[in-house]
This record gives C-alpha cells, sequence and structure tokens, in this order.
C-alpha cells in the first residue's frame, strides 16, 4: 500500500518534497526519503565500549559495520521495550551509512514548501539543531527531522563532549 | 571531438615516474660498471642506454601530449644528450653519469610538479639543463677520437640518407608514413626511393599492415636532432637508420627500438595486475559456482543418504572460499622490489657523501606483500638502510685497519615465512657499540648509571624515543628521530623489527611483516558476554593470576608482578565499562599485551581461540574509538572489536575507566584507581 502511494507520487510538484514518517514517544517525525536506504527489522548489535548511551552499537549489514542511534535516547526520551513494531531506519548520508532506532514507520508523504514552517524557538529546548522544521499533515504535527546533522560524527563527538557520560580524551 | 585529456594525466604521471625508477636503475648500473672497470669512461651496453633513452623518450611523448611544456622541454635536452650517448658520439663519463641522475631528479621534481600542481625548484632545474647543453656543446665541439671520423661529420653534415623501415603494425598505433614523410619534406629537398619487396601477394595482403619501407636522401642544412625529431613518434615502430651520405650502408645492424622494447622489464606496475591472476581467480571464482550447482541440487531433493555427500560439498566450498580468499588477496600484492629499487640510489648519493664505499647486494626482492605495507614501509626500510650507512659500516680506511675489505656491503634480504614476509637488513660494519649506546642512554637520562643490562636489552635501546648516538649531526642520520619512528611505523603496519648485532662483524635489522593488512591473525577473548579480538602480534603471553602477585602501590592503579617485572594490570571491563563474568581475578586469566615499548597485563574472562579475522574499519561510518583499532564479522555473522593495546594502555593512564561511572549502562567501576599508573619499562 505504501509501495502504490510511492509510485502515486513518483513524479513531485516541484515545490514538494517526499518523506518517510516514523513514530517516537508517540510524536510523528520525518525525514526526507532520499536519505534513507532500507529498513530492517531489529538485529543483534554489538556495543562500542566508552560511547554514549543513545549508541546503540554497531550492526553488520551485509558485510558492512553500521553505527545504530536510538533516538528515544538521543532525544532524552525515556526508553522503550522492543517490540514487533520496533525497526531500524538505515539511512545513507553522503556514502556514510548509519541506522536509527524508530518506534515504528508509519508512512511516506509529500510537503510541500507551503505546508512547513521553521520550528518556534522557546527556553531550554534541546536538540534543536536537530529539527529542520515543522509541517501540518491531516491536522497533526510533524516534525521534520535534519538527519544529516544528527549521524554527523563532528554533531556526535560535540553530543558526547556535552554528555555527562563522555569519555574525555 | 573534444577527449578530456585530464582523465589520462594519472596514468602518465604513473607511467613517468616509473619510467625515471628505471633510468636511475641501468644510471646505476653504468655508474657500478666505471667504479668496477676504474676507468673514468664507462663502456656503455647499448641495451642500457637504449633502456634509458626510451624511458627519457616515452616521457617527452607524454608530457607534450598533454601539455605539460617544461616537462617536455627538460625530456628533450635529456634525450637530445641521451641520443648522443647512444650513438657513441660520445662516451658517458663518471661526470656525465653523475649529471645524469641528476637530470633524472629534476625530470621526477617537475612531474611531481605537475601532478600536485606545485611549483618545482626552478633554479635547480635550469642549472641541471644548462650544464646539460653545456655538455652537449662540449661533445659537439670536440672532435671525439680520430677512429670514427664520421661521427663528427654527422653532426654538420647537410646530405642526410635515412632509411625508413616501418613495423608492419604501424599503422595500428595511429601513425602513416606518408605524414611522416611530408613532415621530411618540410626540412629540404628530398629524394624518396620506396622499398616494394615486401609486399605480400594480393591475397595475403593485409590493408592494416604496413608492408613498404623507404630510402630517403634529405639535402639541406638540417640538424640531426630535426631530422630525427621528425620521427619521434614512431620511434618505438619502426626501424631506423639516419646517417650522413658519406656513409654507405650500415655497418652494425643497430638492434631497433622496437627489438629493445620487447626487453623492456615486466615489472607489475601501481596497482596494474598481471593476467595469471585475474585468471587464477577466474577459475577459482569457476569452481565456487559449481560447488555452489551441486550444493543446490542435493538441498532439491534431500535425504539423508546424501548426508555424506553434502559434507563432502561443504568441504570443497570451504577450499573454494579459501581459494577465492587467497586470490583476491594475491590481486594486491606487489614484489618488495617496488620498495626495494629506491635504495641503490640511495646507497649511492650516501656513500659518495659520507666517503665511504658500500655495496649493496638484494636478493628475494620479488617476495609479493601487500600494496599498502610497500607504500608505508618504504619510509622506515630507507631509515634503516640509512642507518647502516651511517652508523653500521666504516671508512675505508678504519676497515681496512680491521683487516676487512675496503668495501663495505649491506645485504637485503627478503623472505616469506609462515603468513609473514621478514626482510633483512644486514651490514658487515662495525656493529653496535654497547658502551657506547650505554653512555648515550645514561647521559639522555634514560637509564641509571648503575642499570645492569643484557646486551639484548641494550641493543633494544635505540629504539626509544630521542636517541641517536651519531656525534654530530647530519643530514643521514643523527637527528635523533630515527629508530623509535621506524619502530612505531612498522607495528602499525603490524610488524615487528629486531636487532642481532655482533661488535666488529656487523648489525642486522630484522622487519617482520604480515602478509595483508586486511587480515588479522588474532586471538579472540571473552569478557561478560562480549567477544574481543586481540592481535597475536601485540600478545606476549597470557597467565593464571596469583592474587599474591597483586599489588595497588599507595592505593594507586593495579600492578602485576610478573617474574622481575612490574606490569600495569588493566580490567579491560572496567575500561570498556562491561559486566564481567567474574571480577575475581583468580576466574579469569592475565594476557601479557605489548606496545610500543610498553608492556601491560589484560584482565579477560577467558580465552576463546585463535582465528584470522577480516579488518573492517569502525571510522568508515562512525568513528575512531579508543581502545579499538577496527571492527570484525565473526563466524556467526556477528560483530566483535577488534582491541588496539595502545589505545588501552592510553585509556588506562587517562583514567577515562574510573573516573566516570554514571551512564545508564556503565556498571559501578569495582575499583576506585588514580589517574596515573606507573610506566614500567
Amino acid at each position: 500500500m505504501e509501495t502504490a502511494r510511492v509510485l502515486d507520487h513518483r513524479i513531485l510538484p516541484a515545490n514538494e518534497e517526499q518523506f518517510l514518517t516514523f513514530r517516537l514517544d508517540g510524536q510523528e517525525y520525518g525525514i526526507a526519503i532520499l536519505k534513507v536506504q532500507e529498513i530492517k527489522g531489529w538485529d543483534k548489535m554489538t556495543p562500542i565500549p566508552n560511547s554514549p548511551p543513545y549508541v546503540k552499537g554497531v550492526l553488520n549489514l551485509r558485510g558492512v559495520i553500521v553505527p545504530v542511534f536510538d533516538l528515544r535516547l538521543r532525544f532524552g526520551l525515556p526508553e522503550a521495550a522492543r517490540d514487533a513494531f520496533t525497526v531500524i531506519i538505515v539511512v545513507n548520508i553522503g556514502g556514510r551509512l548509519a541506522g536509527i532506532v524508530v518506534d515504528a514507520v508509519s508512512d511516506v508523504i509529500n510537503i510541500g514548501a507551503e505546508q512547513q514552517c521553521a520550528a518556534p524557538a522557546y527556553e531550554g529546548q534541546q536538540n534543536r539543531e536537530f529539527i529542520k522544521g515543522l509541517a501540518q499533515v491531516d491536522g497533526k504535527l510533524l516534525i521534520l527531522l535534519d538527519i544529516d546533522r544528527m549521524v554527523n560524527p563532528e554533531t556526535l563527538d560535540k553530543a558526547e563532549a556535552a554528555a555527562p557520560t563522555a569519555v574525555a580524551l | 571531438m573534444a577527449i578530456d585529456m585530464r582523465q589520462f594525466h594519472q596514468t602518465f604521471f604513473e607511467e613517468s615516474l616509473e619510467g625515471l625508477t628505471v633510468m636511475e636503475a641501468e644510471l646505476l648500473h653504468l655508474e657500478r660498471a666505471a667504479c668496477a672497470s676504474g676507468q673514468d669512461t664507462v663502456y656503455a651496453d647499448s641495451e642500457i642506454l637504449n633502456t634509458i633513452f626510451r624511458s627519457a623518450h616515452s616521457i617527452k611523448g607524454g608530457s607534450s601530449t598533454f601539455g605539460f611544456g617544461d616537462v617536455a622541454a627538460f625530456a628533450h635536452v635529456l634525450e637530445s644528450r641521451l641520443d648522443a650517448l647512444r650513438d657513441r658520439r660520445s662516451q658517458p663519463s663518471q661526470r656525465v653519469v653523475g649529471l645524469l641522475l641528476l637530470s633524472v631528479d629534476c625530470l621526477r621534481s617537475l612531474i611531481v610538479a605537475a601532478k600536485t600542481g606545485k611549483e618545482a625548484d626552478r633554479n635547480a632545474i635550469e642549472a641541471v639543463r644548462v650544464q646539460l647543453e653545456k655538455l652537449e656543446s662540449e661533445n659537439t665541439a670536440l672532435p671525439v677520437t680520430g677512429k670514427t671520423p664520421t661521427q663528427v661529420e654527422a653532426l654538420t653534415t647537410t646530405h642526410w640518407h635515412i632509411l625508413f623501415r616501418p613495423n608492419p603494425r604501424m599503422f595500428h598505433t595511429g601513425n602513416d608514413p606518408l605524414r611522416i614523410l611530408r613532415e621530411l619534406a618540410g626540412l629540404g629537398k628530398l629524394k624518396t626511393t620506396a622499398d616494394v619487396s615486401g609486399l605480400p601477394s594480393w591475397e595475403q595482403l593485409n590493408p592494416e599492415e604496413c608492408y613498404l619501407s623507404w630510402n630517403v636522401e634529405l639535402v639541406g642544412s638540417t640538424a640531426r636532432e630535426a631530422v630525427a625529431d621528425v620521427f619521434s613518434w614512431v620511434l618505438d615502430d619502426c626501424c631506423l637508420e639516419i646517417a650522413p651520405k658519406t656513409m654507405l650502408a650500415p655497418t652494425l645492424s643497430q638492434r631497433t627500438v622496437a627489438e629493445a622494447v620487447a626487453f623492456m622489464d615486466t615489472n607489475a606496475g601501481t596497482l596494474r595486475v598481471n593476467v595469471p591472476k585475474i585468471d587464477g581467480l577466474i577459475n577459482t571464482v569457476g569452481e565456487l559456482v559449481i560447488t555452489q550447482t551441486m550444493l543446490s541440487q542435493i538441498a532439491t531433493n534431500f535425504s539423508f543418504d546424501n548426508l555424506s555427500r553434502l559434507f563432502a560439498g561443504i568441504a570443497q566450498l570451504e577450499r573454494n572460499t579459501r581459494e577465492l580468499q587467497e586470490s583476491v588477496m594475491r590481486i594486491r600484492m606487489l614484489p618488495l622490489s617496488f620498495a626495494f629499487n629506491r635504495l641503490p640510489r640511495l646507497v649511492h648519493d650516501m656513500s659518495q657523501k659520507l666517503g665511504k664505499k658500500v655495496e649493496l647486494i638484494v636478493h628475494g626482492e620479488q617476495t609479493e606483500i601487500d600494496k599498502t605495507v610497500i607504500d608505508r614501509l618504504i619510509d622506515p626500510l630507507l631509515h634503516l638502510v640509512r642507518n647502516c650507512l651511517g652508523h653500521g659500516i666504516e671508512p675505508p680506511a678504519e676497515r681496512i685497519a680491521a683487516g676487512k675489505p675496503e668495501t663495505g656491503i649491506i645485504e637485503l634480504k627478503a623472505y616469506q615465512k609462515g603468513g609473514n614476509v621478514a626482510i633483512e637488513i644486514r651490514d658487515d660494519g662495525r656493529g653496535m657499540q654497547h658502551e657506547r649506546i650505554f653512555a648515550k642512554a645514561v647521559e639522555r637520562g634514560l637509564i641509571s648509571a648503575e642499570a645492569k643490562l643484557s646486551p639484548e636489552e641494550i641493543s633494544e635501546m635505540i629504539f626509544l624515543p630521542g636517541f641517536s648516538t651519531a656525534e654530530t649531526v647530519t643530514d643521514v642520520s643523527g637527528r635523533g628521530v630515527g629508530m623509535d619512528i621506524v619502530r612505531n611505523n612498522i607495528r602499525s603496519l603490524g610488524g615487528s623489527v629486531e636487532i642481532a648485532s655482533q661488535p666488529g662483524r656487523g648489525t642486522c635489522f630484522i622487519v617482520r611483516l604480515p602478509l595483508t593488512l586486511a587480515i588479522l591473525d588474532g586471538l579472540s577473548v571473552q569478557v561478560g558476554i562480549h567477544t574481543y579480538i586481540l592481535p597475536l602480534v601485540s600478545i606476549v603471553e597470557s597467565v593464571r593470576i596469583r592474587p599474591e602477585q597483586v599489588s595497588r602501590p599507595a592505593g594507586g592503579a593495579e600492578l602485576y608482578g610478573l617474574r622481575k617485572e612490574y606490569l600495569p594490570l588493566l580490567r579491560l571491563y572496567e575500561l570498556f565499562r562491561i559486566e564481567p563474568r567474574s571480577a575475581d581475578l583468580t576466574q579469569g586469566l592475565l594476557v601479557i599485551v605489548e606496545a610500543d615499548g610498553k608492556k601491560a597485563g589484560l584482565y579477560v574472562d577467558d580465552l576463546l581461540g585463535q582465528q584470522q579475522v577480516v579488518i573492517k574499519s569502525l571510522a568508515t561510518h562512525y568513528r575512531k574509538v579508543e581502545g579499538i583499532s577496527a571492527a570484525t564479522i565473526l563466524g556467526d555473522g556477528s560483530v566483535a572489536m577488534i582491541l588496539d593495546v595502545t589505545g588501552l594502555i592510553r585509556l588506562a593512564h587517562s583514567g577515562a575507566g574510573h573516573s566516570v561511572s554514571n551512564g545508564s549502562d556503565a556498571p559501578p567501576a569495582t575499583v576506585a584507581a588514580s589517574a596515573a599508573a606507573p610506566t614500567i619499562n
């Protein structure tokens, strides 16, 4: 059914973008679909020593070693138990692969530029740098993420330097 | 149609640099011949001269095609100089050979400059060029010897007789004799006679081959170079004789360039893979496909009667896989001569500078090793040889006094041993002077004057950072940034260096390197539920822990007393903040590891076994992690981390394993240890 929708919208209007939406602690998020390589089920992972808690470990993806980040922990949300819907979205950012753990994937939708707006700034908001914008879809709020920044090794280092569990080297 | 020439630049650079290496090697041959004969002038083997000329010529051709004007200009001067040598118009004196070696350096720097887009040292190059040209005019002006009067004439004559016999395949290279003849016509009055005797009968005639040859008489005041230039593109594809008119038929049948090409050494290029390796790979893949078919047949109608066939099939699959792995690895393998061929020049230049007489003997340069290893081996190797020259080999007078032959010998020997390649660098010099090394180490504050050390331990000290015994700092050796870096470089390749030395008899460095960097011999160890791979090269031994040997001086870091040494005891589970099977030291094992001259004991729960693992970088998709050098995939498909011993020791020193433990996934650190663990050497 999702495939059908993707096919419907294969030819996109110039100002529209496709997003893969997923759920995280009851909230819908979206990432640009062009960054998504594949979606796979939960798999055994090897933890990386002395890494922040949100780095779940590395995964053997057909011979390629891919780090996996838990988005809940990344955003400081409570960790959830894995269930049948928990999936890993493998994103490909300029050849660099990373997996992100989300509660469930929902849909692929088109979002026009007019539906998007910048996230408002308010006091004490963390992780704002990862938010690319907000969108209204069917009366519900969708948070569009800047996935590039989230899996970028530089932001990782920065995050680690800030995180209390960081290893100072 | 515009072709983007830039796509060929890389190939041109590589080929040119290879060509220069060939030139250098041959020039050194010449020079050695000169030294051996004890005369200033050398009778140069025409084969050697042809080889040198060919390299210069292709560089000239290539560089003008790709628009590297200054390379082409320099190569042209060099080429005409070489041409004169080749035509026996002058004999190479040692001075000339030296100058030619310098020109090779100039060409190299020009090519490197063109490659990197940086500016070459114009003044130095210009100076060499002027000298080259001067040499030219000297030789032109001087009537060489009385033996061959025609040679002098050859340069001034205005009447040329040219015999031009193209190879049958000339058209295939895109050249056309007609165009060349037309160009010749531009130089003066031309009288051409075509020799049609080579024409086959009509039925056998292949329109794509050239059967004709020409006798050309050219009248006009033209320099020989100008005439030769016309043929510069087809030199490799024809038999060409240019002679002044007075000379009748050529007396000696000169070996044609094309013939000589056959002698071109067939060494593999940068990563040009020779066909047998590819064929081997294809064969193995073919077998793999057959095995796969067999296995799937067994699977489709499987019954328990087939069980033995299934096992046989799996065994075959295993063999095929191993062969495939080996063939693929072999593609990356290059002969060590790629690293070794830099050495003759170094020895030549340095022995002259130092006033020492040295002969370099190389064995086993065909031993193959991974390309990455070769690239990173060159510098340490150069350094070791430099060390032999600077410290090992004595000046001639000292050698004679010691009753040794005047000429010192540096011997390089490479061979494969098990999964490793060993390279021995041996000199017959004065050997390691233990008293001096000891005195120096005391002076540098590296050890105390009372220390009692075995000769081996003293030898080892030259690998300490900041150590050099050379009395004066020369550009040869003695900057004190030497052997420790050599050792580190070789260690980073997963190898090791050893020294064996006999006073008065010489020193031998033995470098051991893994065949490849892609595969590592490791020991898998278990900590809690995790499996880690420890590189075999860094393991010294493993011992059961005797609790009475564990001490914690002044409440600091834990030490383990092993025989006479005290080693820092690192608990891997603490460093990595994971749950161990047991924190009780008697329940696990202590693996004694060594890296960068530092030893440590690594506490793990259990040893699982030795295995070869394929190295996969963590940094490709994540980043470097302290204490981890890479990752690998185990037989069950899970990922295991490969431990980096240097990093682990550093991690322990920084106290990272203990200082913070408030992470949700970190077990409480059972031991509060201070940040600085003492280093025991």
